[in-house]
């Protein structure tokens, strides 16, 4: 055996590509759980909707498939702002159990809805992209787009945060809740923007996970629980923490998955939430 | 009257096999108990405030312990029951103790919790070459030449010996669940859950509340692995891990009123009577769409929730308390 592994820096490399990948889907929960205090336990299931949207509307329907994707976007997004509408808000000021209880529902609703809709076979765009060859190395090209589409996505939502009215409104919220109406923010409407917003996110990940993965009504568990880590790890609703996570995360599933299984990745990941558990429970960015 | 009341329900439910009812509503009378014991094991913790979203683990580690070391090695279900809880106990300590030494509450237990189930299922599947993977595993039959049950092997093609046995474990549930809201763990636990540095300061140990009562949670619930797998003779890695079976657990408990002694029960015979009530209402539809029962299902978990968060028999005693409290209250005025 060598002492340069060139499949082992595959894995690595991969996991980076992962990483910008689970950056993403964790920003949009990091976003929802920062600002409305609520964890959407379904924040993957919607991802689901989001590519079987893509799903019906390219292979169905025949639109360009850019033209799906923005519209798969705006679907999900569409369906945030009535998930924080019709079933977060009646809960608001319920325990905080009731609240990730009622998402739980949704969970099982949307996958109700695929199947019925779609049937339980696994469905593909059919788009065949030719893989990069570095070397001796290759890399999926879907999954080099996902990457530098997720860190756009990142990049423009933190300008839209930072910059933009509404993004203000939103970090000033996620700061202090009981404040802000004083100034003049009606927070009804800035959860409902946030939802949407988070929404949007799952959109775009739904249309970067399409290109990769076949849809199935359960691929949402295959996601699901590694977003929640995710986001834990990185301290729930710090956007930061859930970055870092993110790609220390995927290095885990990446490595650990090339050098056993794909499943034991995943294991080997949790393993290593436990033991970070251990020393920084607040999240590895977190504040005490 | 009143008093005697529950002896005379248990009376008829102890009688229930001798109705002369038929197999399928039999098995359903025994799904209600089993579901209604692994209900309320859950909401021994989760009625503290631990609301752990993981218990799917602790049901995979009973079933598929009994069934490997049975099926791979020969080794009586009774033995595998130990093993399924020891390793519970294990992963009980595991998990709990970094959360509860650190306090991850709320919603970072409910996310730890609910990975640990997920990564139990990746496990079971990962290990598919022993267990079977997403195809699920059957118990060696020990039942050959019409021998109608061996006790060894824990298997009894009778399903009136399930009713009772499920029955006998049923109570004992009961019983712990009492038990616990009667003891001083569920006052320390409940002074926890309001505001934990507080309840640290005059002496509780939080910690060891919170361990004690998740140990006895994810034992109980272990052990309704073993009974669910002994009894259906059949486990996949869906029906007893992951994220679906977990989930269920919590709503069964909530949807029944998990503050009430039988408000889990409640909630089991309810959610298994709604997936029946379907299956014969839809009939052919049913067939169909197959997932017609998971929407609806869906569907009142959110209604219930924003509706009824007290759950089924949590509503009505309160109904029943304020009708009382009327009168008294109209009387002196």
């Amino acid at each position: 055996m060598e002492i340069f592994d060139v499949f082992l820096l595959e894995a690595v490399l991969n996991g980076i590509l992962l990483g910008g990948l689970l950056a993403l889907l964790s920003l949009g929960l990091n976003l929802i759980f920062g600002v409305i205090d609520v964890v959407w336990i379904c924040y993957a299931e919607m991802i689901m909707i989001g590519m079987y949207a893509v799903y019906a509307l390219h292979v169905q329907q025949q639109w360009p498939l850019l033209a799906a994707m923005a519209a798969g976007i705006a679907i999900v997004a569409l369906l945030g702002g009535l998930m924080h509408q019709f079933v977060i808000r009646p809960v608001l000021s319920a325990e905080p159990i009731n609240q990730l209880l009622v998402t739980g529902g949704v969970l099982f609703f949307l996958q109700a809805a695929a199947t019925l809709a779609f049937g339980i076979e696994f469905k593909n765009l059919g788009v065949k992209l030719p893989p990069v060859a570095i070397g001796e190395m290759s890399f999926s090209f879907p999954r080099i787009i996902a990457f530098a589409v997720a860190l756009a996505g990142v990049a423009a939502t933190y300008l839209f945060l930072t910059r933009t009215y509404v993004g203000t409104a939103i970090r000033a919220i996620s700061q202090d809740r009981a404040i802000m109406p004083l100034m003049g923010v009606n927070p009804g409407r800035i959860f409902v923007v946030t939802s949407a917003l988070g929404g949007a996110l799952a959109g775009l990940s739904a249309c970067l996970l399409v290109l990769q993965y076949d849809i199935h009504p359960a691929i949402g568990l295959s996601f699901g629980p590694i977003t929640f880590l995710v986001c834990v790890l990185g301290g729930l609703g710090n956007m930061l923490g859930g970055l870092v996570a993110a790609f220390i995360f995927a290095q885990f599933i990446s490595v650990g998955g090339y050098l056993f299984a794909i499943e034991w990745g995943y294991v080997i990941a949790f393993a290593f939430f436990i033991a970070v558990m251990f020393w920084r429970p607040q999240g590895i960015l977190g504040r005490k | 009257m009143a008093r005697h009341l529950p002896w005379v329900g248990l009376a008829l439910l102890a009688a229930v096999p001798f109705s002369g009812i038929g197999n399928y509503p039999l098995h359903l009378v025994i799904m209600c108990l089993l579901w209604g014991y692994v209900y309320t094991s859950w909401s021994i913790m989760g009625r503290l405030g631990l609301v752990s979203f993981g218990h799917g683990a602790f049901l995979g580690i009973g079933a598929y312990s009994v069934v490997m070391l049975w099926n791979h090695f020969g080794v009586s279900p009774w033995i595998g029951a130990l093993a399924g809880i020891a390793v519970s106990a294990m992963v009980a300590v595991i998990i709990g103790l970094p959360c509860f030494r650190f306090k991850i509450v709320g919603h970072y237990f409910a996310l730890v919790t609910l990975a640990l189930s997920e990564v139990t299922r990746l496990i079971i599947v990962a290990l598919r070459d022993q267990t079977g993977g997403s195809l699920g595993a059957t118990p060696n039959t020990a039942l050959a030449q019409g021998n109608p049950w061996s006790l060894g092997a824990m298997q009894f093609s009778d399903k009136v010996v399930w009713f009772y046995v499920i029955l006998v474990f049923w109570l004992a549930a009961l019983w712990v669940w009492a038990k616990v809201d009667r003891g001083m763990t569920r006052l320390a636990l409940e002074a926890i859950s309001r505001e934990e540095e507080a309840a640290a300061s005059i002496g509780i140990n939080v910690t060891r509340s919170k361990l004690f009562v998740t140990l006895i949670s994810a034992v109980m619930t272990s052990v309704g692995g073993v009974l669910y797998a002994q009894y259906q003779l059949y486990i996949n890695p869906e029906t007893v891990s992951g994220i679906g079976i977990s989930l269920q657990m919590v709503f069964g408990a909530i949807a029944g009123g998990m503050f009430v002694m039988l408000g889990p029960t409640v909630g089991a015979v309810f959610t298994l009577l709604l997936a029946e009530g379907l299956r014969l209402a839809l009939g052919d539809a049913f067939k169909q769409f197959p997932a017609l029962d998971l929407a609806v299902y869906g569907l009142m978990l959110v209604l219930f929730i924003i509706y009824m968060p007290q759950g089924i028999l949590g509503t009505a005693r309160e109904l029943l308390r304020r009708r009382r409290a009327t009168p008294a209250a109209s009387a002196p005025g």
